[in-house]
């Protein structure tokens, strides 16, 4: 035998399964009576959902003068927690269309989740544009709606293409989970035994047959949409990095920001999918579905993220001193050394530190040490977009202007509050609709596969992995 | 289940042991000359469109329809919005500043192309269809789950009860039962 070895895929799905067996997996969970911790999860959650709407609501009657915002630092914790939700969104598409283009046969384990993990997140990102304008009942302003100015919003700016591209993603990203979801509501409406479950599941099951002319065009719909929604994906971050890199203040003026800000996302989103993920496979015993080596795959995801972001921090220093521009120079010396210096190493630390420790196989194979990882990583992005926004703002172009920013107490309710938006919305999935993808799942199993069976008997027979042997090399 | 007269025939249905039986019998459902025949599956079979001999799905023509409405709109909207109904002057720059609407015209073209491709694949597939003759039947909900099932309808020009049913027995269906509308 030669020094290496061969060591063949392992199974997608653990264990003995075979259809009826996921299907009783996964649908139990939304048939079952609900458990006691679901109602114990949901209190806090519901609390804090309530603290959102106090928050909102106190800030709709008083304005925006209870947030922190001071002259040169006009964009605080609402963009902050804004570009961070809509990042972590990210991760979800992209498990569905790029990974499923790229024929990633793994993400049919995560990618239901994750998508809905993407919604629910664009939901608590589309919250802070929303409130932070001010006087919210000229919200529709920014849509091109008649007003009673008979203008038009400004198609030249920035603010304006987020706007276009956090609804058409938010959009978009829930049409391909509805498709998703039709076939596994309509397993879900056939399982179900009460008058409620069958009628509202039926109802959204849109009467699926599972008619293979139906797959057919469905499969096709499917492609289309993962083509689609894979540049716009690519889109979305960079728009919201257009906010930044399309106006003039140093740090922000730079054509690394698109690509950097994408990685981030990508790097924030699988972080978020991985939190969830460990929790909700424990609770649910999904482990046979969501397996350790699905987890490995998605930590060497944030490790390659994480080092695009730890190569881009570099770049942007690097470029800084190249132009030759002295603002430019000065606030990236200022964000490492300056006033906001601790927040520039805690990110520096989580973003770039951090996920290199999955390296190691060891590491990336052990569950409690990636649930740590994975939460110290969503802190270091949220650090990323502080550092970004208030450095900058907070010592521009005059040195006369310059102030420190500190948020309020407001300020970080309404951000504490969005989780209670997140985890109702998640804990509602949870409970009412299948959390893995159902269909997709058995096409992997090896049951799925009809090149699995004989052609005379049609019986099972599993494949097995030729083992290629090393031919042997004369010295 | 009983045979009501007053009710017309849908189909027969027939039910096969896996995957592999599915495929085998619709190459002869086909082969046997039916064109008014289905297959049901809990997902997707790789392999069973050539085997059913599906032709191509129209969808890409009717993303291809809608995406270019959402690019040739989202022009026409920006051009009627900033050069001809009400022109600002932003900075000096030109009111058709085309490079700026870029990021627009391609997020309405993915909207527009996006909505396309959901509702026209439900289009094609005829849903939302709440009524089906095959939700009468009790064991068709496996349908969802494990089981595979062939339907041949009644309209067919070559249905003939006995006949379809002797090529399912043939094929090796595990069960066969009579749909009615």
């Amino acid at each position: 035998m030669s020094k290496y070895e061969y060591i063949p895929e392992p199974a997608l799905v653990k264990g003995n399964h075979d259809f009826a067996s996921i299907t009783k997996l996964v649908t139990d969970v939304n048939l079952k009576p609900t458990p006691k911790g679901w109602y114990l999860a949901m209190l806090p959650a519901n609390a804090l959902l309530l603290l959102l709407l106090t928050s909102i609501g106190y800030l709709i009657w008083e304005g925006i003068g209870i947030w922190g915002l001071n002259n040169p630092v006009g964009w605080g914790w609402a963009i902050i927690n804004f570009v961070w939700w809509v990042g972590i969104g990210h991760a979800g598409t992209l498990i569905s269309a790029i990974l499923f283009l790229f024929r990633q046969d793994w993400r049919t384990a995560i990618n239901r989740f994750a998508e809905a993990m993407t919604i629910f997140a664009v939901m608590c990102a589309g919250v802070f544009p929303a409130i932070h304008v001010g006087r919210i009942w000229a919200i529709y302003w920014v849509f091109p709606i008649p007003n009673q100015m008979a203008m038009w919003p400004n198609f030249n700016s920035p603010l304006l293409w987020d706007v276009f591209a956090v609804s058409t993603y938010f959009t978009v990203s829930l049409l391909f989970w509805y498709v998703g979801l039709v076939p596994d509501l309509a397993t879900l409406r056939d399982r179900a035994t009460d008058k409620v479950r069958k009628f509202a599941y039926g109802l959204f099951a849109l009467g699926w047959t599972g008619s293979n002319r139906a797959w057919w065009n469905y499969e096709k719909a499917y492609m289309i949409l993962a083509g689609l929604a894979t540049p716009l994906v690519l889109s979305v971050h960079t728009i919201v990095s257009f906010d930044f890199a399309v106006s003039m203040i140093p740090g922000w003026h730079t054509t690394i920001f698109p690509p950097y800000f994408v990685a981030g996302a990508i790097f924030s989103g699988f972080a978020m999918v991985m939190t969830l993920m460990l929790v909700a496979r424990k609770v649910y015993g999904m482990e046979d579905i969501m397996t350790n080596n699905h987890m490995e795959k998605m930590n060497i995801i944030i490790m390659v993220t994480g080092s695009i972001v730890g190569f881009a921090y570099m770049m942007e220093f690097f470029i800084a001193w190249y132009s030759g521009v002295e603002y430019e120079k000065a606030i990236f010396l200022l964000r490492a050394t300056g006033p906001y210096a601790w927040a520039y190493w805690i990110m520096m630390f989580c973003n770039v530190v951090s996920p290199q420790v999955f390296w190691f196989k060891k590491l990336r194979t052990n569950v409690g040490f990636t649930f740590f990882i994975s939460i110290v990583v969503n802190i270091g992005m949220w650090f990323e977009r502080f550092v970004i926004t208030v450095t900058s703002l907070s010592t521009d172009y005059l040195p006369s202007s310059w102030d420190y920013y500190s948020p309020t107490t407001w300020d970080v309710l309404t951000y504490v509050g969005t989780f209670g938006l997140f985890f109702t919305m998640f804990l509602m999935f949870l409970r009412f609709l299948p959390m893995v993808a159902l269909a997709e799942i058995k096409a992997v199993l090896p049951q799925g596969d009809p090149h699995n069976y004989d052609d005379e008997t049609q019986e099972f027979h599993p494949h097995v992995e030729k083992v290629p042997q090393p031919k042997a090399v004369k010295a | 289940m009983s045979t009501t007269k007053s009710k017309n025939l849908h189909g027969l249905l027939a039910e096969f042991k896996n995957p592999k039986a599915l495929i085998d019998v619709s190459k002869k459902v086909v082969e046997a000359g039916y064109d008014k025949f289905d297959t049901y599956s809990p997902y997707p079979i790789h392999g069973i469109d050539h085997a059913m001999k599906l032709p191509k799905s129209k969808l890409g023509w009717i993303v291809l329809v809608s995406g270019t409405l959402g690019f040739l709109g989202a022009i026409w909207m920006m051009y009627y919005m900033s050069v001809t109904d009400y022109a600002i002057n932003i900075s000096g720059k030109p009111f058709f500043n085309f490079p700026a609407w870029v990021p627009i015209i391609f997020e309405l073209t993915v909207l527009l192309s996006a909505f396309g491709a959901v509702f026209g694949m439900f289009f094609l597939n005829g849903l939302p269809k709440l009524n089906n003759p095959l939700f009468e039947v009790e064991r068709f909900k496996k349908a969802t789950d494990d089981g595979f099932f062939v339907c041949i309808e009644a309209k067919d020009s070559k249905f003939q009860v006995d006949l379809v049913r002797q090529l399912f027995e043939e094929a090796g269906a595990t069960h066969i039962e009579e749909v009615y509308e």
